[in-house]
């Protein structure tokens, strides 16, 4: 089982904002899990869904030399529950970025219905404390390229993101 | 020196939303850490707050000099040297060193900075 709790992006603008969808399935097997005989999505989970969306916004806006971890979740307040067969869509915008860390503020939509709302925080491990890699530079690149990251991206500007140089660099290797 | 009240009113909310303490435990005594609980991530939080807020720009280091707590010229023993605190004083006017400057151990600086300050740093950034 591999931890991506989102599907795909359907948006990505450069250090700005993204939206990314969910598709709640009655295969996973936290639905069975969770609460027995109640399949219902976690918030856990969801907050991790939304920590993923934001987290690599900030990511790519650093050119992935940052080890970008949530730090602080500030606030996450679900308004009803999601249920197996249902979108949800994660909404996530960048409220500042700083040398250290970030903040995002974020909503969660089931269609048109406010599912759940959030700000958080991100930290930019220090590199000198923390030399274990978070993802290899080539899971990195995959995860974009998984969530259709460079598919739908663009810069603040709306011309075509592009790959960062350490991306680049692999295919020479 | 006496805090202006419409700015401690803001940094009281500002500190409501970022720690999630209630009202009535931010007073101009309590410190950050100590009696807040704040922890290091907060301070970036706050400092994006109070940006927003107050409309000011805060350069890294300006609330929290870890470049002097953590530079080998100002810190022996783990202890801030005579050279450290005159660079403290210097760089950070809004705060009262008295009581740290008695036992200048470098953990022991944000544990002491309290609400007061915090209004302090605001009160002189907007003076610019």
């Amino acid at each position: 089982m591999r931890w991506y709790w989102i599907d795909r992006y359907t948006e990505f603008v450069r250090g700005e904002r993204a939206t990314a969808v969910k598709n709640i399935s009655l295969a996973e097997e936290h639905m069975h899990d969770h609460f027995k005989y109640f399949p219902v999505m976690p918030h856990s989970l969801v907050v991790e869904g939304v920590a993923q969306t934001g987290g690599l916004l900030i990511s790519e806006y650093k050119n992935c030399q940052e080890k970008v971890v949530l730090a602080k979740i500030v606030k996450a307040i679900f308004h009803c529950e999601a249920y197996p067969g249902q979108t949800l869509t994660y909404r996530v915008h960048a409220e500042n970025i700083h040398d250290k860390g970030a903040s995002i503020t974020a909503t969660s939509h089931i269609g048109d219905v406010l599912h759940a709302e959030f700000e958080m925080m991100f930290a930019f491990l220090d590199t000198a404390q923390w030399n274990k890699e978070l993802f290899t530079m080539r899971e990195h690149r995959h995860l974009l390229h998984s969530f259709h990251v460079y598919e739908v991206g663009v810069n603040a500007d709306g011309t075509p993101l592009q790959e960062p140089e350490c991306f680049l660099r692999l295919d020479k290797e | 020196m006496a805090i202006d009240a419409d700015i401690f009113e803001k940094v009281k909310a500002t500190l409501v939303d970022a720690l999630g303490v209630d009202d009535d435990e931010v007073t101009e005594e309590a410190t950050l850490v100590g009696d807040l609980g704040a922890e290091s991530i907060d301070f970036l939080d706050i400092v994006f707050r109070l940006e927003k807020t107050f409309g000011i720009k805060v350069e890294r280091g300006e609330l929290f000099p870890e470049d002097i707590l953590t530079n080998a010229a100002y810190v022996q023993n783990n202890r801030i040297n005579e050279e450290g605190l005159a660079e403290l004083r210097s760089r950070l006017p809004f705060i009262d060193l008295t009581e740290f400057e008695k036992n200048p151990v470098v953990q022991e600086f944000a544990s002491r900075m309290t609400v007061a300050d915090m209004c302090r740093f605001v009160e002189y950034k907007l003076k610019g």
